[in-house]
């Protein structure tokens, strides 16, 4: 599944990791690796409306993984290091206004996640990788 | 406790849904800030808070919390209502400040996060 994400637009953002949850549903993955998996894939789909122009959001599910990788054209990060420190952010008050902007976006889906990788070109944009391994219901 | 129940004890008005006031809450956790909302693990849970805006509603979806009590008289729009409509979130509000509906509710024994 391929999506893609509108920087600034933040009436759909969440449109995403909405329909990725549905999908989860149906596949009867399980709720508490499924809840991991749509928390840090709205962070980082939070992320791209805050900060970037325009980004694409892959998703792939095998029997073993919930494959993710985020791409986004925007300004990308100078300092990965300090971006992931908690309470460090460059949010606008707009941004605040909407609940989020409080440095915690990156660290939350780096402990929601099996697996993060992120990589970024300043001016360029950012690459986020989040990978969550599947343990299927008994059932 | 259900919904019905906690909008009874801080003169909330349920916008949504009917069908969400039996829903049962155990747990409530006060909050203007959905990256904190997000770190959140429990289920049964209420949201109190003085934000109004959609991402309250998309928080709460993916959080799987069941309720959301909009404080200081804040009114819910149409478009809010809708998606809390669709993801079945029960939305209450209530003239109280975020302050006296968590005093009530931890009172009449909803429990705390942390």
């Amino acid at each position: 599944m391929k999506h893609k994400i509108a920087g600034g637009d933040f009436a759909n953002a969440g449109n995403v990791a909405s329909a990725v949850k549905k999908v989860l549903r149906q596949l009867n993955i399980d709720h508490q690796i499924s809840k991991r998996v749509v928390i840090s894939l709205y962070e980082a789909e939070v992320n791209v409306v805050a900060h970037a122009y325009s980004g694409v959001a892959s998703i792939q599910i095998d029997e073993e993984k919930i494959d993710i990788t985020i791409t986004d054209s925007g300004p990308g990060i100078a300092d990965i290091e300090k971006a992931m420190q908690e309470g460090f952010s460059t949010a606008s008050p707009h941004v605040r206004e909407m609940g989020f902007g409080a440095g915690m976006g990156l660290s939350n889906m780096k402990k929601n996640s099996d697996l993060m990788e992120i990589s970024s070109i300043p001016d360029k944009g950012t690459v986020v990788r989040l990978v969550n391994y599947i343990k299927r219901n008994a059932a | 406790m259900i919904v019905r129940d906690i909008a009874g004890l801080i003169q909330g008005n349920i916008v949504c849904c009917a069908e969400s006031e039996s829903t049962e809450i155990e747990f409530a956790f006060a909050s203007d800030l959905m990256s904190d909302v997000l770190t959140i693990e429990k289920d049964k849970l209420v949201l109190i808070t003085g934000l109004s805006n959609l991402q309250v509603i998309r928080t709460s979806e993916m959080s799987d919390i069941s309720c959301v009590i909009f404080a200081r008289a804040k009114k819910v729009n149409n478009e809010i209502i809708a998606l809390a409509t669709e993801m079945n979130i029960a939305l209450i509000e209530s003239p109280y400040s975020v302050f006296r509906i968590s005093g009530l509710l931890y009172e009449a024994g909803l429990k705390p996060v942390f």
